[in-house]
């Protein structure tokens, strides 16, 4: 046992952090600073930085563009693209559809859609949700029958988050409505732009455009646009589920909000003093560190102890609660700091230069507050990881 | 980082988990805590053979070599079994106390007594007006030509009635509350003009209220500089706390075990009680405790031989904030998912729970730790 990083890791972390703050353009830092939205193009910006650099999809096969780190170093990579306020992966493309391709595609599936997800030509959304299969996913209802040489999808998807930016979709689609509801189950490449595909956007509370619902009116797709075999869409779902809960933990998001916790803290003036010197929020800002420093601790034994067989750990539950109760509990302090100058509300979609009333940075606590009720729900919302740790971890 | 145990470590945690399971059931327990020092005596000598009390000492001072990370696989197996033993107070405490501020002459003495099982020592620190401060020290050692004579009170000496040797922090000048002109005196337990009147405890230990009147304490029982034992006395209770959050550990984690356990056979309604949802949701919210106070185990063991004593005193109340918040809940929620047995005296549930809480109380609780580290600024670089 030795709980000290060790010198390899130590400076790997240094050499990843010098590269973010050397390369990270600083119209886009300062925005993800703020909490403020960021444009499509920031994304594709500092993806193809990364691209340039080798470092876009570190996770995947070293053919197509990974880069052969452990997950010991994906890790800390993760953590310092994070905690440097750089945007993150665009996930629908690196973290789910990618890996579902070059595991379960064909060798011109590979080739065609693996080096355009790599540096954001691809943008991807994610067609899984439905209004009627939320949480128990598998019951969904949108259909594929085929029909000559193409697939007809007809259905409706939603919380399609981003669709407005994507050029692509991988969707569950029933093809077989006979037997078990998860055996029926295939997954599809969808170009957005094919006749029949309409998005239609969902405002979220805080008043944000992020989700949308995904129309599919006959939609036609040829053949090969559906990965592995038909009705084996629910394994290849499952795989890729797991690998949404990697990196659920978002340490370095956390990190990065609580660095801004402490900087508004200091110049945040109400009342009798700046926001710092008040000891019962000094405790409250402590015990969140407190979870996360717990959390970071957490996330590095499961890493170290990652399974050999590649089934999911399912300590990775414990991460996805308690990284998303604390990054809550994060936007719930940028509100405590901000104050009474949470209240006005900027239109988001608003195109005006019109100052918010209030400090500038006031604006976007309230919303990221707001939006931030999200991360408990969404990825298997808590209740389901708590149902997972019951029968998975206890027995029960 | 590297969280598998060494061959070593492994035997180290085998041996001691095979102990306490061929000697310290719970009905055996209850044996031990009716002996005369309130723990088993042979078991401490058993102890000794099997090497646990030199442990932590460096070989050259008759030690073992070991380090932090074997005080926290012995604690964690002594929680699961709620060992009575006062291997925190000596091997860990007084034993750090020893590595910190004694001579060589003085580690080579004592040393190698306690880790042949022949001296047990206690911590005279707190006061009854000190509460977690350990800078606030009334009892007075005055200087006697080389010697010192200590005069005063102190409360809440774990074991302190059975201990062979007390070492004991005294004020040689300053103010009470100063954490300069303190310093440690190593007295025998039975040297004129000690007192002790010794008590049980809420987790069924054993404490002690002790007067020193005119104690004359020998040059050569002075631990270090006798102005300036504080960085000494922080450090090891900063040890201290480590030690113990891998004892809470291991309640937890027995807690939770038997809690499942439970779930899992009782029957109502003619279903097993963990069928239900509301059960299970609770019992997986245990699981996250435990699992957060894991890390923060392996946290505080790692930050205990840091030499920067803020970066230290940082990770150990991140340390004792998250053990005590996870101990209370998993505490509480074993005796609520038990039901009506947890709130008997017989059964371990209740007893698990009791200690938790007392290590929570202990050197300070999870929220004068918050405090504390809400005043030291942030836990990450």
């Amino acid at each position: 046992m030795d709980l000290q990083p060790s010198e390899d890791e130590l400076a790997f972390r240094n050499e990843v952090r010098a590269f973010v703050r050397a390369s990270l353009p600083a119209s886009i830092r300062e925005k993800s600073v703020a909490g403020r939205r960021l444009a499509k193009d920031d994304y594709v910006r500092w993806t193809r930085i990364l691209a340039e650099k080798g470092w876009s999809v570190p996770h995947w096969p070293v053919e197509w563009g990974g880069t052969g780190w452990g997950p010991v170093k994906q890790s800390i990579f993760l953590d310092e693209v994070q905690r440097g306020n750089a945007p993150e992966a665009i996930a629908f493309g690196v973290s789910m559809v990618g890996p579902v391709i070059y595991t379960f595609g064909s060798q011109a599936q590979k080739e065609r859609f693996l080096p355009r997800i790599a540096d954001l030509s691809d943008w991807w959304c994610q067609g899984f949700s439905e209004p009627g299969a939320g949480s128990d996913l598998a019951s969904l209802r949108t259909s594929a029958r085929r029909d000559g040489d193409s697939w007809v999808i007809s259905g409706q998807k939603t919380w399609t988050t981003m669709a407005q930016y994507a050029d692509w979709i991988f969707v569950l689609a029933r093809t077989n409505p006979q037997g078990k509801k998860q055996e029926g189950i295939s997954f599809f490449l969808v170009d957005m732009k094919t006749p029949g595909v309409t998005v239609r956007p969902i405002q979220t509370i805080d008043g944000g455009h992020e989700v949308n619902e995904v129309f599919f009116d006959d939609v036609r797709v040829p053949l090969d646009a559906i990965v592995g075999e038909e009705n084996k869409g629910w394994d290849y779902a499952k795989f890729l589920l797991t690998n949404e809960r990697n990196g659920i933990a978002r340490v370095g998001i956390s990190k990065a909000r609580l660095d801004r916790v402490r900087e508004l803290a200091a110049i945040s003036v109400y009342g009798s003093g700046p926001k710092m010197d008040d000891p019962f929020f000094r405790a409250k800002l402590a015990s969140v560190e407190v979870e996360l420093k717990a959390l970071e601790m957490t996330q590095m034994r499961v890493i170290s102890n990652l399974r050999k067989d590649g089934r999911p750990d399912p300590a990775s539950s414990v991460l996805k609660i308690k990284g998303s109760e604390i990054q809550q509990a994060t936007t719930e302090l940028l509100m405590e700091v901000v104050g009474p100058y949470v209240l006005p509300y900027e239109d988001p979609e608003a195109l005006t230069n019109e100052p918010p009333a209030g400090p500038d940075w006031a604006g976007p606590a309230a919303p990221n507050y707001f939006n931030y009720r999200k991360v408990t729900i969404y990825g298997g919302s808590n209740e389901i990881q708590r149902g997972i740790i019951a029968k998975a971890i206890l027995g029960l | 980082m590297d969280f598998e145990l060494s061959g070593e470590q492994q035997m180290l945690r085998d041996n001691v988990a095979r102990l306490m399971k061929e000697r310290y059931d719970f009905e055996t327990r209850k044996a031990y805590q009716k002996e005369p020092a309130g723990f088993s005596d042979s078991l401490w000598r058993e102890y000794a053979e099997l090497g646990l009390l030199g442990a932590p000492f460096a070989e050259e001072d008759g030690g073992y070599g070991g380090g932090a990370v074997e005080t926290m696989i012995v604690m964690e197996e002594f929680g699961k079994a709620l060992a009575l033993e006062p291997y925190l107070e000596t091997v860990v405490l007084c034993g750090a106390l020893i590595r910190h501020a004694a001579s060589a002459e003085q580690r080579a003495d004592l040393i190698g007594r306690i880790a042949a099982g022949d001296l047990r020592l206690s911590f005279a620190q707190m006061e009854p007006q000190s509460g977690y401060d350990l800078s606030d020290v009334g009892v007075t050692a005055r200087r006697d030509g080389d010697a010192f004579v200590l005069d005063g009170a102190k409360g809440l000496v774990i074991n302190g009635d059975s201990a062979g040797g007390l070492i004991v922090s005294a004020r040689v000048a300053g103010g009470r509350r100063d954490r300069k002109g303190v310093g440690l005196f190593l007295v025998d337990g039975e040297a004129p003009g000690v007192s002790r009147r010794g008590y049980p405890t809420q987790d069924a230990r054993r404490a002690a209220e002790i007067s020193f009147a005119n104690v004359r304490v020998e040059p050569q029982n002075v631990l270090g500089s006798p102005e300036d034992g504080a960085p000494a006395i922080e450090r090891a209770v900063d040890e201290t706390i480590a030690a113990l959050s891998a004892e809470a550990v291991g309640a937890m984690s027995e807690a939770l075990a038997m809690t499942v356990e439970y779930l899992k056979t009782r029957k109502q309604f003619g279903v097993t009680i963990g069928s239900f949802q509301a059960l299970q949701h609770r019992a997986s919210d245990m699981v996250v405790a435990l699992e957060q106070a894991r890390s923060m185990m392996f946290f505080a063991t790692m930050s205990a031989g840091e030499d920067d004593a803020d970066e230290r005193a940082k990770a150990i109340s991140a340390a004792k904030v998250q053990i005590g918040r996870s101990a209370k809940f998993i505490g509480e929620q074993a005796v609520q998912m038990h039901g009506g047995i947890a709130m008997t005296y017989e059964y371990k549930v209740g007893h698990l729970f009791k200690r938790l809480t007392m290590i929570d109380a202990a050197y300070g609780d999870a929220d004068l730790h918050v405090r504390r580290l809400g005043d030291r600024g942030s836990l990450f670089v």
